[in-house]
């Protein structure tokens, strides 16, 4: 028996963890083509930071939220100066050696996901070494919504409206901002907009930094609801890569329509036939639209509207 | 807008590049004839750290202590103990090297059945003499296994009458999705079946999957008496937060919560409210030898000030050890064969879950234990509290299989859908 609410809660839940789970990693993927393979570390760094700023040092939730947020942006501008654009090395062997030692990251695809994929190794294992197995953990606030024999976390429904804020601030960020519009013409076309002068390096930088305050604050926000455990980030793992996958180039109309279309298949499915087949439904919708959408939604749109215009 | 994105096919590739290789580190041994050289592979690292650090320090406490009495029989212990990561290729190498190259006497290895499954043909092939402690499934009949952990049947059959008892016969089963989960199910089913209660739901999830919206969702609409929870991992224990935070307040029982993970002293209460975990043992255990000065918790803290809990498997691997002491001293040798035989005579041991002037039985048939079972309950402060404890033992080899090692030689598992038709 379907319940419209039930139906509607679980597809809120769905679309506000697949869109948060994605939303720092399409940023980075899509301006920088850089695919990070650390993004759930990330998060757990986003996760682990409010937790033991709640914790250990007594901020109130939402303080200690902003802090994790902070604190995961801090670590990723310095992950970009250290690995992805190698400044920081570069700069010592500038001196020292009289020339560069690392090749920039960007747009390096598989070389990227090779630095990132070692780099999450060791953020997990160092975090075990620091902080142990486990962490005490948050409860959920805001308690919950009873309606006929059920009941939804209050907490768990309003990340949806988190979710959709978060897109709405990042369309203004690119759309209406010098910052964006730098962004946006080094994605176009990256040796003019130098020409232009356009820093692109320090474009690079803020986007790293932006899409890791991303990750950080979907750790967060879910720090209440999940176990505080080194590896926590890989459960986030799947609807993200699927979601940027299904949503193509456009980072905040494609997570949108990625995050609403699983978010659909995902409540639907699982409310109906369980959490396994939620799962499966989710996989196979991500390798039918490879197969029939490789360039994603919005890449398809994109594709539709050219064709159009050459119509014309 | 075109630009990094026409690679796409790289960024597809990452989404199958999930997996980890870890490597091997070296380590050096000696061994001479004047020491006992034990083998205890237990996960420090990966996803079984939380769970597998407990039995290893168990392990370290249970030898010094027989160390600093003297050894056994004149001999000291030596220990083989290298971090298998979690990892079950890694297992299966150092399993070979602990046997080949270390000649371990007795063997103390993993965490899931899946790692044992994995090393089981290794130590067949070799005979080793080996010890598997965890609460697993249950139907293990290997001449070379002593299974000392409790089983499904156990540790189910302990806290599911209590719970048809308290609050009724509708019964709604959430597993993980693996063998173990699949199992201690179909155990639930056959358990219900004897207390005349019925499973009205199952549900069984991916180990993956950390978001139970829609489980909890399943639940409140079949709406049971009591639900029984086989979930396993860091993952799934999101669940208890969740489905306190979404007010979902039925009973639930457990052979996997809290006594493995202290889910009770992790999670903020009162997420484990009303959770009731049928177990041999957890650090609250109220008997004599646990609790008092100098007792098994007193002692295991003294030498591990920093350690967050004393599990169940932890008190498994200790008295386990305790109890090959006591056979290689009625053997009089270390030779496996004999040390086996001697283990298969019965041997007993005041182990700290059972209450003073009560000890724990080998069983030899089976190589199990007939464990003192305990239902203990987390309130809405988390605090634990036994409410029923009885001795059970481990029926489903010696009764319904038939399993005795001192007369045939196997090395199988048996599984509950072979002998009851509920199961199937």
């Amino acid at each position: 028996m379907v319940n419209g609410l039930n139906l509607l809660f679980q597809f809120l839940d769905s679309f506000a963890f697949i869109v948060l789970a994605a939303a720092g990693l399409a940023i980075i993927f899509g301006i920088m083509g850089v695919i990070n393979l650390a993004h759930g570390e990330f998060i757990m760094v986003g996760a682990y930071a409010t937790t033991l700023a709640n914790i250990e040092y007594g901020l109130p939730l939402p303080a200690a939220m902003l802090a994790g947020v902070l604190v995961t942006a801090l670590f990723g501008l310095v992950v970009e100066r250290v690995i992805i654009s190698g400044w920081l090395p570069n700069t010592i062997g500038q001196l020292t050696l009289g020339r560069n030692v690392i090749e920039p990251l960007y747009d390096r695809l598989a070389d990227s996901m090779v630095a990132t994929w070692g780099l999450s190794l060791v953020m997990v294992q160092g975090v075990r070494i620091l902080y142990g197995n486990s962490l005490d953990q948050i409860g959920t606030p805001l308690g919950n919504i009873a309606y006929s024999g059920f009941t939804y976390s209050t907490y768990r429904v309003s990340l949806a409206g988190v979710a959709l804020a978060v897109l709405l601030v990042t369309f203004l960020v690119f759309r209406y901002t010098e910052y964006g519009m730098r962004a946006r013409a080094t994605i176009q076309d990256e040796d003019t907009a130098r020409a232009m002068g356009v820093d692109t390096e320090r474009t690079y930088m803020t986007t790293f930094a932006i899409g890791s305050g991303l990750a950080g604050l979907t750790g967060a926000l879910y720090a209440p609801t999940i176990t505080m455990v080194p590896g926590l980030g890989s459960s986030f793992l799947v609807e993200a890569f699927v979601a940027v996958v299904v949503g193509g180039p456009s980072v905040v109309l494609g997570t949108t329509l990625a995050g609403g279309l699983l978010g659909t298949i995902n409540a639907v499915f699982s409310n109906v036939y369980g959490t396994f087949v939620g799962r499966i439904a989710l996989l196979v919708t991500a390798i039918v639209m490879i197969r029939f959408l490789p360039e994603g939604i919005t890449g398809f749109v994109e594709r539709v509207r050219e064709r159009r215009q050459e119509g014309v | 807008m075109s630009g990094p994105l026409s690679s796409r096919r790289g960024f597809m590739a990452a989404t199958t590049t999930l997996a980890g290789t870890a490597l091997a580190g070296c380590l050096n041994s000696s061994s001479s004839s004047n020491t006992i050289k034990l083998g205890i592979l237990e996960d420090r690292s990966g996803n079984f750290s939380l769970v597998g650090s407990p039995k290893h320090k168990a392990s370290l406490l249970a030898i010094e202590e027989i160390n600093n009495n003297g050894g056994i029989n004149g001999k000291e212990i030596e220990v083989f103990d290298p971090d298998p990561q979690s990892d079950n290729t890694r297992y299966q190498d150092l399993t070979r090297r602990a046997i080949k190259q270390e000649r371990v006497d007795a063997l103390w290895a993993g965490y899931s059945s899946a790692t044992r499954e994995a090393i089981r043909p290794i130590i067949d092939r070799e005979d080793q003499l080996y010890f598997y402690t965890t609460q697993y499934e249950g139907g293990v009949c290997d001449k070379n296994v002593f299974a000392v952990g409790p089983t499904a049947r156990q540790q189910l059959g302990s806290v599911l009458p209590y719970l048809v008892e308290e609050y009724g016969s509708d019964i709604y089963t959430i597993a993980a999705d693996y063998n173990f989960g699949q199992l201690s199910a179909d155990w639930v089913k056959v358990l219900a079946n004897e207390n005349d209660a019925n499973v009205i739901g199952e549900e069984f999830i991916p180990l993956s999957n950390s978001q139970f919206g829609s489980t909890i969702n399943r639940i409140q609409e079949a709406d049971p008496d009591f639900v029984m929870s086989m979930l396993v991992g860091a993952n799934h224990t999101s669940f208890y937060e969740q489905k306190a935070s979404a007010g979902l307040d039925v009973p639930i029982g457990t052979s996997t919560a809290m006594a493995q993970g202290y889910e009770h002293r992790r999670l903020d209460p009162p997420a484990m409210a009303n959770i009731y975990a049928g177990v041999n043992y957890m650090e609250e255990i109220p008997t004599k030898r646990n609790t008092k000065e100098g007792g098994f918790v007193d002692r295991y803290f003294n030498k591990f000030p920093d350690a967050p809990y004393l599990n169940e498997e932890a008190e498994n691997n200790y008295f386990s050890i305790y109890m090959y002491k006591k056979a290689v001293e009625q053997a009089g040798t270390t030779e496996q064969e004999a040390v086996k035989e001697a283990l298969e005579s019965g041997i007993t041991y005041e182990a700290p879950e059972a209450p003073e002037g009560e000890s724990i039985k080998l069983d030899g048939a089976t190589h199990h234990v007939d464990h003192h079972m305990w239902v203990m309950r987390a309130d809405e402060e988390h605090n634990v509290e036994a409410v029923e404890d009885r001795v059970i033992p481990e029926t489903f080899l010696s009764e319904t299989v038939g399993c005795d090692l001192t007369s045939e030689d196997e090395e199988t598992q048996y599984t509950p859908q072979d002998f009851y038709e509920e199961a199937g």
